[in-house]
């Protein structure tokens, strides 16, 4: 069955650099040195890259830093709530443009 | 049509590299197959139904051979060697024999049999304790139900009797990806490890080994049953890495089993690889054995990015 997404593709990554590579090597390089090591670990850094690809939904990004996470040794536990962490900015992040929502009927209701 | 991969002795001739022995400076001593635990990721298959334990007979070749040969390093390992019948009388008389001395355990084999504790402690000998995780449910996942509280119960016992107190007696842990990936960083992994046991559990350790699965034993059988095999391989060939090649254990170590066969290491002892020179333990003399190490894909596994430490 084919579909947009193959987790096969997730490997091929570096194709993206054929027709524009001066680009590609500089966001790979970019890359690499946002995860190595730093002030935070790299195990942090795989936990914040595992929700923000929950918060964009890339289902890549989700396969890379579940596995990255595992790897650099995460648990269940710790990428949940990592996971969580997503969720409450998201539904947050939701909520709070409801103030808009309420200045706008507010505005324009008697 | 797809190419096969090139075998782990093919990757090494493409690399110009071989895999022959170097001056032997370890025994280790894989006293058998009984184990209270049955670990999924065991590469021997232990378990509580096996019954393969040394004799005394093989012991004393055991002893004979590191009275002939001076080992720096003597490496008792199991199964569970706590379960094995007179392995307090093998312990004592190899104590004297080696200035460096391991015992491995799985923690809760030791934590049913702490008669033991005084032998291995007034012997000097060092632990080496298998805890895969600092989270219970991936040690639960791996090694069953109640493991992880008991492993606790037992690592503050350890601390209690002078372990990891700086007084000489060190405490080593050991740690084994919970699934079909990649162990951490060792010196990340440690770091970790020291802050979580402390924090939570106030236990201390000397430093963290940390280990690839190998697709050997009862780790390959769930590998191929979760569909996990040929991923798993491919990340391990995939990170080959040939800086470690000379400095791989199996070049300077003799594994005797528990019926006195002499192996490369462990993994080769799962992989049913006897030693490619001397058979038998009662024939080893210093010196020996030289010559080639027969591999398998599984040592890949051992040269996988940093490689085994």
């Amino acid at each position: 069955m084919s579909g947009y997404y193959d987790s096969d593709d997730l490997a091929r990554f570096a194709e993206i650099g054929k027709d524009a590579p001066e680009m590609a090597r500089k966001f790979f390089d970019y890359y690499a040195t946002v995860f190595a090591d730093g002030a935070l670990s790299e195990r942090e850094k795989s936990l914040i890259a595992l929700a923000v690809a929950h918060a964009v939904q890339c289902p890549y990004c989700i396969e890379a830093y579940t596995r990255a996470c595992l790897e650099k040794g995460s648990n269940l536990p710790e990428m949940t709530e990592a996971v969580h962490v997503a969720n409450a900015i998201r539904g947050g992040a939701a909520l709070v443009h409801g103030v808009q929502m309420r200045n706008i009927a507010e505005k324009i209701s008697l | 049509m797809s190419q096969a991969s090139p075998s782990f002795l093919q990757t090494l001739r493409a690399h110009g590299l071989e895999l022959c022995k170097a001056a032997v400076n370890t025994l280790q001593v894989n006293t058998g197959y009984l184990c209270n635990l049955a670990c999924r990721h065991c590469h021997l298959e232990a378990g509580p139904s096996r019954s393969e334990v040394m004799s005394r007979s093989t012991m004393a070749d055991v002893v004979a051979c590191a009275r002939r040969i001076p080992f720096e390093t003597v490496d008792v390992t199991g199964g569970a060697p706590e379960m094995v019948p007179d392995i307090g009388a093998l312990l004592g008389e190899l104590a004297p024999l080696a200035p460096r001395r391991m015992f491995r355990t799985n923690l809760v084999a030791l934590r049913e049999n702490m008669g033991l504790l005084d032998t291995l402690a007034s012997g000097g000998w060092n632990l080496a304790a298998s805890l895969p995780a600092v989270s219970g449910s991936q040690v639960e996942a791996m090694r069953g139900h109640g493991v992880f509280e008991a492993s606790l119960d037992m690592l503050r016992a350890l601390n209690e009797a002078g372990y990891a107190s700086g007084d000489g007696l060190e405490l080593h842990l050991v740690a084994n990806p919970a699934g079909a990936f990649l162990p951490p960083a060792q010196e990340a992994a440690q770091k970790h490890f020291q802050r979580e046991l402390l924090r939570r559990h106030g236990v201390r350790f000397n430093s963290l080994f940390v280990f690839a699965n190998m697709p050997l034993g009862r780790f390959k059988s769930w590998l191929e049953r979760s569909g996990n095999l040929e991923g798993y391989t491919r990340s391990l060939r995939e990170r080959f890495n040939p800086a470690v090649v000379p400095g791989l254990m199996c070049r300077t170590l003799v594994s005797v089993a528990w019926d006195g066969t002499l192996y490369d290491c462990d993994f080769n002892q799962a992989a049913q690889l006897p030693s490619s020179s001397v058979r038998h333990i009662s024939e080893l003399a210093a010196g020996q054995p030289g010559g080639d190490i027969p591999t398998g894909d599984h040592c890949f596994a051992c040269t996988a990015g940093s490689g085994f430490t």
